[in-house]
Formats: C-alpha cells, sequence, structure tokens
C-alpha cells in the first residue's frame, strides 16, 4: 500500500467550492481523504510526505479537446511529447481527437491509439471517436462498437456535419447508446469561404471572411436536431455572444446541452493577428473584442461549462504560409492554466469556479471520477503557483511542434508538480 | 535630378498605403512630378540605380504593372530581371517561401512582388534582405496603383484634399479600392463607395468611406469618379445577376454621370471591361476619362518610389548612399 501526503497546501476543490489551507492523503491512486485540518494528529505513518508550502493544490485539469498526431502526424506531437506537454500543463486526462490519419472511426484503430497512449503517455488518454466514418458527415460509425472500445465521445472534430437529415440521424442512434456526441458548430458552406471574422478586420487586411453568424446558425439548428433526438449534445469551441444566447435559451428550456471554450477565444481577438500572424489562425477564427468579453463573462457566470486548450499541433511549414493557406490551429496544453489564470488575476473569477471548467465538468462529461477531491476519486493533482510569473517562448515548449499563439506573452502561474493516480509526472 | 533632394521618406519596403503617413505619400508624388517631365523628354535613362538589381516576382499574371515596373526600372539604370512563377492553389505557399530564398541568395536590392494571397508579400519580406515593394496582395493593397492614382487627380485637381471622390464597382475583391480609400483618408478627401452589398466588404463605413447602393445618388456632386474592374475570377459562386443588369445599375454611362460634378474626371487602373463597367464612348472621351494618363503616372510613381526605396536599402545595408 503506497501512501502519499500533501501538506501544507493550499486546496482547491470545485465540487465543494472549497478554497483554503489543507493537506491530501493519497493511497492507492486514490484520495483518500482531504481537508483543512487533515494532518492536524500527525501525518499518517509510512507515507511520502510532500510539502506544498503553501501553494495550490487542485485537481488535475482535463483537457476536453487534444490533438495528438497518433497515428499519421508524430512529427506533429507524439503521446509521449503530448503526455510530456500535458504534465508539465497540468493536465492530467486528455481527450484526444479523431480527426487523425487514418481517422479513428474503426474500433481497431482506436484500440491501437490506446495502446500507444498506455506505453508512451504520462498522462491519462481517453479518445474519441468519429460520428461518420472518416469525419467527412455521411455515414454513421460503429458507435456501440467504439464506444465498446473506449471512446468517450462522438465527434467529427473540427468539421461539422452539414446535411441535417445525417446528423439527425447520427445523434438519434448516439441517443440509444448513451453517447456524448461533441460537434463544432460552425456552417460550413460560410466557413469552407473564408479564415477570419467578418468585419473591419478581416476587410481591412483583405482577408476572405467568414461570418460570425455562421456559428450561431449551426448551433441553433444542432440544437434543435438535439432536442428531437434526446442525445446529450456538447457545443465545441464556441466563440461568439450570438452562440451565448443560443446555448443560454436552450439551457433555461432544460435541453441536455453543454459546451466548452478554447483558451484563444477568451484571451485574444481578431487584432491580435495584426500583419497576418499565423499562429493566430486558429479554428473558429479569433472574434471581435465584444465577443471576446462576452466569453469572459459567460465563463464567470457558468454558461460556458468547459474550458479546452483545442492544442492544435502544427510544423513550421504549415504555418509559413499566406495566411489564407496556413494550416489553423495553436499548441496549447503549456499555456491553457497560465492564461486562464488571467482571468482570477485580472477578472476576479474564483480558482474554485475555474476548476470546475477545467477539470470537474469535463471529468463527469466523460464518467471519470476525478476533477474533485473527493474521498475515492482518482488522485489527478497538481500544485502550482498562482503568481509565478513568465514569458512565453515557443522554444521553450515541451510540444513537437511549437506553433503557441501565445508567444512572448506575459503569464502568471506556474506548475510545481502533477500526480496522475498519485504518480508523480511533472516536477 | 541626381541630386534629388532629401525626403523624409525612411522606409524599407513599402508594402501598403496603410503604413505610410501623409508626409511619405507627398514626397513621393512629388518627386514623381519630376519624373512625369522627364518621362516625356526623348532621352529618359538615368543612372540613379545603376549597379543595382531590381526582379519583378509575378505570381499572378500581370502586363501593365509588371511593365510599368520593368519600365520604371530601366529608365533609372537599374538591371530589371522579369520572373513570373505560374503556381498552382496548393503548391503557391511553398513555392513563395522557396522562391523568395533562392532569389534572396542572388542578392537583387529591388524586389516587386505580386502575389494572389493577402499578407503574402508580408510574408516574403520577413524573409529577404531587399526591398520588397507591393505589387498587389490578394484582396489587400495595391500601393502604386493608389499613389499612381492620386498623382493624376492632383495633377487635374491641383489638390488631394477636399475631394468627393467615388469608387464604383467591386470593392469587395478590390486592393485598388482599398489602397485608394487609405489614400486619400489620410489627404483628408471624402470616399464613396458605390456598389452592390454583394459586392462591398464588411465594415467599410469604418475605414472611412460612405456607402451607397444607388450610383446616381453617390455620384452626386463628385470630382472624381473612379471604376473599378468586375474581377469575375475571383468570384466563385453568385454574386450579381448577369453583366447586363450590372451595367444597367453601376456601369457608367452618359446618363449616370450627369449627377457628377461639370468637370469630374473619370478613372480607370484597367484593364477595362467595356459595356460591363463602363460604357465605351465615356471611356473614350479624352475631355473626362483620365485612364491613358494613369498609365503614364505609373510609371513615374514606379520610378520615385524605387529610388526613395534605394536609397534607404543602401543606406541601411552597406552604409553607403548611392
Amino acid at each position: 500500500m503506497t501512501r502519499l501526503a500533501l501538506t501544507n497546501a493550499h486546496l482547491i476543490d470545485p465540487a465543494t467550492g472549497l478554497d483554503s489551507p489543507g493537506g491530501v492523503l493519497v493511497q492507492n491512486g486514490m484520495i483518500a481523504d482531504a481537508g483543512e485540518r487533515l494532518f492536524n494528529d500527525g501525518l499518517p505513518e509510512g507515507a511520502e510526505v510532500v510539502d506544498c508550502q503553501g501553494k495550490i493544490l487542485a485537481p488535475g485539469i482535463v483537457d476536453f479537446n487534444v490533438s495528438i498526431g497518433e497515428p499519421g502526424a508524430r512529427h506533429k506531437e507524439s503521446f509521449r511529447s503530448g503526455g510530456e506537454a500535458a504534465a508539465k500543463g497540468g493536465v492530467t486526462t486528455i481527450i484526444t481527437q479523431p480527426n487523425t490519419d487514418p481517422p479513428l472511426d474503426e474500433p481497431a484503430i482506436l484500440e491501437f491509439v490506446l495502446r500507444r497512449a498506455q506505453a508512451a503517455s504520462v498522462v491519462r488518454v481517453m479518445p474519441t471517436a468519429t460520428l461518420t466514418k472518416a469525419a467527412k458527415g455521411k455515414e454513421m460509425t460503429e458507435y456501440r462498437f467504439l464506444l465498446d472500445a473506449g471512446a468517450v465521445a462522438l465527434t467529427d472534430g473540427e468539421n461539422a456535419i452539414a446535411d441535417p437529415v445525417v446528423f439527425r440521424r447520427c445523434l438519434e442512434y448516439a441517443a440509444s447508446v448513451d453517447a456524448l456526441v461533441c460537434h463544432h458548430p460552425q456552417e460550413p458552406h460560410f466557413s469552407a469561404l473564408g479564415c477570419a471574422t467578418e468585419g473591419l478586420f478581416a476587410s481591412l487586411r483583405g482577408l476572405p471572411e467568414i461570418p460570425a453568424e455562421a456559428e450561431a446558425i449551426m448551433l441553433t439548428r444542432d440544437i434543435r436536431i438535439a432536442a428531437l433526438s434526446g442525445v446529450r449534445y456538447h457545443a465545441a469551441q464556441v466563440s461568439t455572444a450570438e452562440s451565448l444566447s443560443v446555448i443560454r435559451r436552450a439551457k433555461e428550456a432544460g435541453a441536455n446541452v453543454t459546451c466548452s471554450i478554447a483558451v484563444p477565444h477568451f484571451s485574444l481577438n481578431e487584432f491580435d493577428i495584426a500583419d497576418f500572424r499565423t499562429f493566430l489562425k486558429v479554428c473558429p477564427p479569433l472574434r471581435s473584442e465584444d465577443d471576446r468579453a462576452a466569453m469572459e463573462e459567460a465563463l464567470a457566470d457558468g454558461l460556458i461549462d468547459v474550458i479546452t486548450s483545442a492544442h492544435r499541433p502544427q510544423d513550421e511549414e504549415s504555418k509559413r504560409l499566406p495566411f489564407a493557406q496556413a494550416a489553423a490551429g495553436g499548441v496549447g496544453l503549456e499555456t491553457l492554466l497560465p492564461v486562464t489564470l488571467d482571468l482570477h488575476h485580472r477578472a476576479g473569477i474564483k480558482l474554485t469556479t475555474l476548476f470546475e471548467r477545467l477539470s470537474l465538468t469535463p471529468a463527469r462529461l466523460v464518467g471519470l471520477n476525478a476533477g474533485h477531491l473527493g474521498k475515492g476519486a482518482l488522485a489527478d493533482l497538481i500544485l502550482f503557483d498562482p503568481h509565478a510569473p513568465w514569458i512565453v517562448d515557443r522554444k521553450d515548449l515541451i510540444s513537437k511542434s511549437k506553433n503557441s499563439p501565445f508567444h512572448e506573452r506575459r503569464v502568471q502561474g506556474k506548475v510545481l508538480g502533477t500526480w496522475v493516480e498519485g504518480k508523480r509526472v511533472w516536477g | 535630378m541626381n541630386n534629388a533632394p532629401d525626403s523624409p521618406f525612411a522606409h524599407r519596403h513599402l508594402l501598403g498605403i496603410e503604413e505610410l503617413s501623409p508626409q511619405d505619400i507627398t514626397a513621393i508624388l512629388d518627386r514623381a512630378d519630376d519624373y512625369v517631365d522627364m518621362n516625356r523628354e526623348a532621352r529618359k535613362k538615368r543612372d540613379t540605380l545603376k549597379g543595382l538589381t531590381q526582379i519583378n516576382l509575378f505570381f499572378e499574371p500581370s502586363t501593365r504593372t509588371q511593365a510599368s515596373f520593368e519600365l520604371a526600372g530601366k529608365r533609372l539604370g537599374a538591371d530589371v530581371m522579369n520572373m513570373s512563377v505560374k503556381s498552382s492553389s496548393v503548391t503557391k505557399g511553398e513555392t513563395l517561401i522557396d522562391t523568395a530564398m533562392t532569389l534572396n541568395a542572388m542578392h537583387p536590392d529591388l524586389l516587386i512582388v505580386r502575389h494572389g494571397e493577402s499578407g503574402a508579400v508580408n510574408l516574403l519580406a520577413q524573409k529577404v534582405n531587399c526591398s520588397v515593394l507591393n505589387a498587389g496582395d490578394g484582396r489587400r493593397e495595391h500601393p502604386t496603383q493608389a499613389l499612381l492614382d492620386a498623382l493624376t487627380i492632383r495633377r487635374r485637381k491641383g489638390r488631394l484634399h477636399r475631394l468627393n471622390v467615388a469608387i464604383c464597382g467591386d470593392i469587395l475583391h478590390s486592393r485598388v479600392a482599398r489602397s485608394n480609400i487609405h489614400l486619400l483618408n489620410k489627404m483628408e478627401s471624402r470616399v464613396r463607395v458605390i456598389a452592390p452589398p454583394t459586392l462591398l466588404p464588411a465594415g467599410i463605413e469604418q475605414f472611412g468611406a460612405e456607402v451607397f447602393h444607388d450610383m446616381r445618388k453617390g455620384l452626386e456632386g463628385c470630382d472624381v469618379v473612379m471604376m473599378l474592374r468586375l474581377q469575375q475570377e475571383r468570384m466563385a459562386g453568385s454574386f450579381i445577376p448577369s453583366t447586363r443588369e450590372y451595367f444597367h445599375r453601376y456601369g457608367l454611362d452618359e446618363s449616370k454621370m450627369k449627377g457628377a460634378k461639370e468637370d469630374a474626371i473619370i478613372m480607370h487602373p484597367g484593364p477595362m471591361n467595356r459595356g460591363v463597367e463602363i460604357d465605351s464612348d465615356l471611356a473614350d472621351d479624352l475631355t473626362r476619362s483620365v485612364i491613358g494618363e494613369q498609365v503614364e503616372m505609373g510609371v513615374a510613381v514606379r520610378m520615385a518610389v524605387l529610388e526613395l526605396l534605394a536609397r534607404n536599402v543602401t543606406n541601411e545595408i552597406a552604409g553607403v548612399g548611392v
């Protein structure tokens, strides 16, 4: 029986709202106890002791939207490099996107991924599988088999399914196997045309534009079809104020809907692209400052359920192109926590609230008993100093790809230790 | 002419009008005025750029702009080389960087670039050691076109401020319109854009342009009417019902022209689609149409820009003036 005593910490537990000094006792990879007066009567015998020196101890981040290059693009990110980057960033579980090459649309490929992940990654990997074959939006994949093989959700990644008939059938069938369906709500006829949000910035730079409405239009359709099917629907990467009002109405009507946001959409706006900085080309494209500010508010009031990194490793060559031709997406595992902490430092959002979005809610969505400090939970923990200042330098990233939209950004918050099931994987 | 007055122009590249000050613009136009006179002499050749290498790198086909830059360089004594790069949409980007690196190794001093993607010229400017001059990138900017338009207007109207300039047609796909709007705003003229909503970029009012969908209203009281080419090659999908309905509503003809000031001039960056955006008779009416003059001003403006850029480059890199 291995025991680990984390003493003299400042605990954050989003499940109970605990935000005070205390300690955590880990036993056999699970949390045996946690609380303010846990070690008042002395330390348990034979336990390994870590003195947290008053720093913050919180449940590890469950990153709901991560791309790893395996299979097909291991030069961009492998399970080893991605896992290490995650550990350094305080992410203890990565939920991977299925848009690999080949795509994760068959149980056999899923099994390969899980084997590779287990052998190479220091953090937990939970894969999703595609909703349609090759994520082309035409034919359903084998949902029951894929779930049995270990898929935690079904999604076509950043491909939106245009055909409402296909989408409805997918959702209805998915509901019958109680699958969580994630969809990227962008009307593809609009989004195929451009690479920047329609408005002054795109017009000034002469970039082909996508109206921001492309998101709310698709989201509105999605939510109605989801209601027809009764499926658990998750809108991935919402980014406009209009989408938020669609989500708000749906939630108020009691719909089974959740949504997530990627870090760039609450921390950057379209003008940060400046003179065609392709590292800031993401999908959906960066929005107006009004939209960004609306995201921040929605994160404070709980309308947005999950914060993700939307980690998208891209090699140098695919970014060293004219903006419209460059690949979309940025790496984010190592900057997820510090950039999110900006919401705490600058906007005053409580840490318990942030960790609900980072850890607790995503864990619950995929049925993982983690993301909180309750007895019996998996001992996925991170220790961090929320104030430690540093400057993001893409050359220092562990990720194989260095395409960070936050290169040269001043941030606060450094992970000092990461534990997955009680095993230290960082610090 | 070899002892040109010192100008405040201190740019390494000319990527867009957006980055120029009104003083920069005036400096270029003043210098170009000298070259207009010189170009009308029988012996036109100078040695201002002697010993310098100018490469015209065109990723999009062009006749007039490329010829204009070639002539401008040659008249100033530069060694000019033309490179047209055919590019499929897939390999375009690779070709861009690879070509840039290859050319850079040959030590050109002035690189004139046209590319189909907005911002491609900026990317290239980061990778090479010479001066880069934007000869049109995607929908974004075509700075020498706006400068030659400004020179034409200034010579005809005697000023660039407090003029009403209407830009009509396919604003959405037009780098000429964007550069002209920037320039005219900087010089304190008023710009109107006249087009159907499908051919207008979003947020154009915030650029400093008044929007008209009705051409007759838009032309009222105008000093300058700038027509744009309908860029049918850039139009995937339905933007207008037909060229004949387009001409009916937005083609410049005698009756629509009545609303403009009596002495209003008509401009067109070329090549023209006669009978689509402009009536043939109007285009050829030498009392009002300055389309031929624009071409003449083009060479002079490009000579001025080449000279000003060359001055800064040699100072910066070798520490010696030309």
